[in-house]
């Protein structure tokens, strides 16, 4: 039986260009360039890889964010996606990981209203920007659906369940999960395509629907600032690391005696 | 959030957590830095200390945990919690949490930690700081500053989660230092009653598979040296596997190397890889890219060995030598295993 799939995706800062604020400490948004969370085109990838394994498959992208997130959502699209939803107003600004995986939990629900169903949810491990890896497992938790993070292989696939690979530090466990299920996966996972030519047609004519607080039905105490059990209290940039030493010296072995006495000096080895 | 709700909360939620991460039913390090920063937010609250176990087997640790600073352990030891599943462990912190309920609330920022800590605070309602590296007490509020690096290490921003108790945090391995035991330390072992049958659970532990061959694990060691595409072919790991062999570290890589299918992703430092806060960090044949130096740019002495003085790793070093890594590595060594030898010698005169 076919599986319908949801990838959420999130527009981050591009990594190489972070400009920070020496003065407040936030990040300087608008001197910076967007593109999809680099993770996410794993994400999306395994998405398009599931639904060409079972054929009939169907895979949704869904984002929360500012309008211009659709940039992110286009690139799922063009990836190889079916079609794309935004979550998106001012209601929403603020939130935490705990009201992130609230607003996508309800986006999964009204496109499984839309679709007749959600079989499987597909995050990445982390964005590049709060760099938290909490959406995942609490989208799981807002679903009540089974969580499994981590994830670096999708070994069998059926419409019941699905059995999976989970990094460990030491291995990895071989995991059984039924479906409906939420899976945060690894850059491990695969190699993403580029997007093709048709796909960027698609990404370019796909009509995207932006649902608000009202069209979506949340609960307001659970969203955006308001409903996040955190907030950011300060932002600062990291302290500079002090000044580094060029060890001198003629030969590699006069150097690497230099090195390991200061190393011993500071009692690393 | 609702401000009544929460004031009455917070009287009722009691004392320090820790989640004491047992893998293989033994305790990952990270569970004595936790006892240790988990000890001074207690000091500092003028409250109670207490260890959470999750396993089969696993009783046994409840001493090693009170001799390391925990006033109380909660040990939920049953044969289905041998391994760890999402669902199963994060249905028994938020039970626990709703009978004990605790104000601050630290895991490990490790693998099962980052799985479970997310879910756990959804389920208990409760907020959740990522991957802290910092955390101390606010004096007027009894607060947990919590502090940790986003945006790859450009930032550091301080969390802080006003209204909805526990308070909780994943904590960095590495970023504190292992709590010290004192022998006979006297505790509370309080068993929990784990029953299987009112799981529904949805999914199911089929088996391990061992990959490290008994290595080191990059995030846990306070020593790591990895190899960049310096290296120029799979084999130049062996050279860097010899040097983690003899200094006691970790083997860890640049991206470049990973993709190149020289060497496992686990070993993978930087954005997409892991991140690291190991002591001593050697960077041999790796151009320091922004990327790369997102996952190990907090560790305490970071060295460089590049043949370009130029690159941005060499900038950032502690201690950085230019030169080739093929001719500096080695030496680097044979200087070490020279020492050692000098060391066996001297200490064989007074040994015991
Ligand atoms: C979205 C995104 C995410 C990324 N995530 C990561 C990540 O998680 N981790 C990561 O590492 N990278 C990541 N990268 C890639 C990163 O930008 C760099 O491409 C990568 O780190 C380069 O690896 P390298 O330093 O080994 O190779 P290079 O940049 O090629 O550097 C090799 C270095 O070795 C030196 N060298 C050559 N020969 C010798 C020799 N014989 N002796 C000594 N020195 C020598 C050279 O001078 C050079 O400095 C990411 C990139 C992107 C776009």
């Amino acid at each position: 039986m076919p599986l319908n799939i949801v990838v959420c995706v999130k527009l981050t800062p591009s990594t190489a260009n972070i400009e920070i604020d020496p003065a407040t400490g936030s990040l300087r948004r608008e001197k910076m360039s967007f593109a999809i969370n680099p993770f996410d085109e794993y994400a999306v990838e395994e998405g398009v890889r599931l639904k060409e394994r079972i054929p009939g498959s169907w895979v949704g992208a869904l984002s929360l964010g500012a309008p211009d997130s659709e940039a992110a959502l286009r690139e799922s699209i063009a990836r190889g996606v079916d079609e794309a939803f935004l979550i998106s107003g001012p209601a929403f600004e603020g939130s935490d990981t705990f009201a992130t995986g609230y607003a996508l939990a309800m986006g999964i629900k009204k496109i499984a209203q839309i679709k007749g169903r959600v079989d499987l949810v597909i995050c990445a491990k982390q964005t590049n920007d709060s760099d938290t890896g909490q959406v995942g497992p609490a989208v799981a938790a807002w679903l009540g659906w089974p969580g499994i993070s981590f994830v670096k292989k999708v070994e069998e696939v059926s419409d019941k369940f699905l059995r999976l690979h989970r990094m460990m530090e030491d291995g990895y466990d071989v995991i059984e999960a039924d479906l409906p299920a939420v899976i945060a996966v690894l850059k491990e996972i695969n190699e993403p395509r580029l997007a093709s030519l048709k796909g960027k047609m698609a990404a370019k004519k796909a009509a995207i629907p932006r649902w608000g607080a009202a069209e979506l039905g949340v609960d307001e105490s659970k969203i955006g600032r308001r409903g996040s059990p955190c907030a950011v209290a300060q932002q600062a940039a990291p302290p500079a690391r002090p000044q580094g030493h060029r060890i001198q010296g003629g030969s590699p072995q006069e150097k690497a005696k230099q090195l390991v006495e200061k190393l011993q000096e500071l009692k690393l080895i | 959030m609702e401000q009544e709700k929460s004031a009455a909360q917070a009287n009722a939620h009691k004392g320090v957590w820790i989640f004491a991460e047992q893998r293989h039913g033994q305790l990952i390090s990270t569970a004595y830095e936790l006892l240790n920063v988990g000890r001074r937010l207690a000091s500092d609250l003028n409250a109670e200390l207490s260890a959470v176990l999750i396993g089969h087997k696993v009783a046994e640790h409840a001493q090693a945990l009170i001799e390391h600073g925990a006033d109380r352990v909660f040990v939920h030891d049953h044969p289905m919690l041998e391994n760890f599943l999402e669902e199963v462990y994060s249905r028994l912190l938020c039970e626990l949490i709703q009978k004990a309920p605790p104000d601050k609330f630290l895991l490990p920022a490790s693998i099962l930690g980052r799985s479970v800590a997310a879910r756990t605070a959804v389920e208990a309602r409760t907020g959740l700081a990522a991957d802290c590296t910092e955390l101390s007490i606010r004096k007027d509020s009894g607060l947990l500053n919590a502090v940790r690096p986003a945006f790859g290490g450009n930032l550091l921003a301080t969390i802080l989660c006003e209204n909805s108790r526990p308070e909780m945090a994943t904590v960095r391995p590495m970023a504190f230092g292992r709590a010290q035991r004192v022998a006979g330390r006297q505790g509370e072992v309080v068993v929990v009653k784990v029953e299987p049958e009112r799981f529904k659970t949805r999914t199911r532990f089929v088996q391990f598979v061992r990959e490290d061959s008994g290595e080191q694990d990059i995030a846990s060691c306070d020593k790591v040296v990895s190899g960049g595409r310096g290296l120029g072919a799979s084999k130049g790991f062996d050279l860097i596997r010899e040097f983690a062999h003899t200094l006691g570290a970790a083997v860890g890589a640049s991206r470049a190397t990973v993709d190149a299918g020289w060497i496992p992703y686990r070993h993978q430092v930087g954005l997409t890889g892991r991140t690291v806060r190991p002591k001593l960090y050697f960077a041999c044949g790796i151009s320091g890219q922004i990327q790369h130096l997102a996952g190990m740019s907090s560790s305490e002495v970071i060295v460089a060995i590049n043949t370009d003085p130029e690159a941005p790793m060499m900038k950032l070093a502690t201690f950085s030598i230019e030169g080739d890594l093929y001719e500096v590595v080695p030496a680097i060594i044979g200087e070490l295993k020279h020492r050692r030898g000098d060391a066996v010698t001297h200490n064989s005169t007074n040994s015991n």
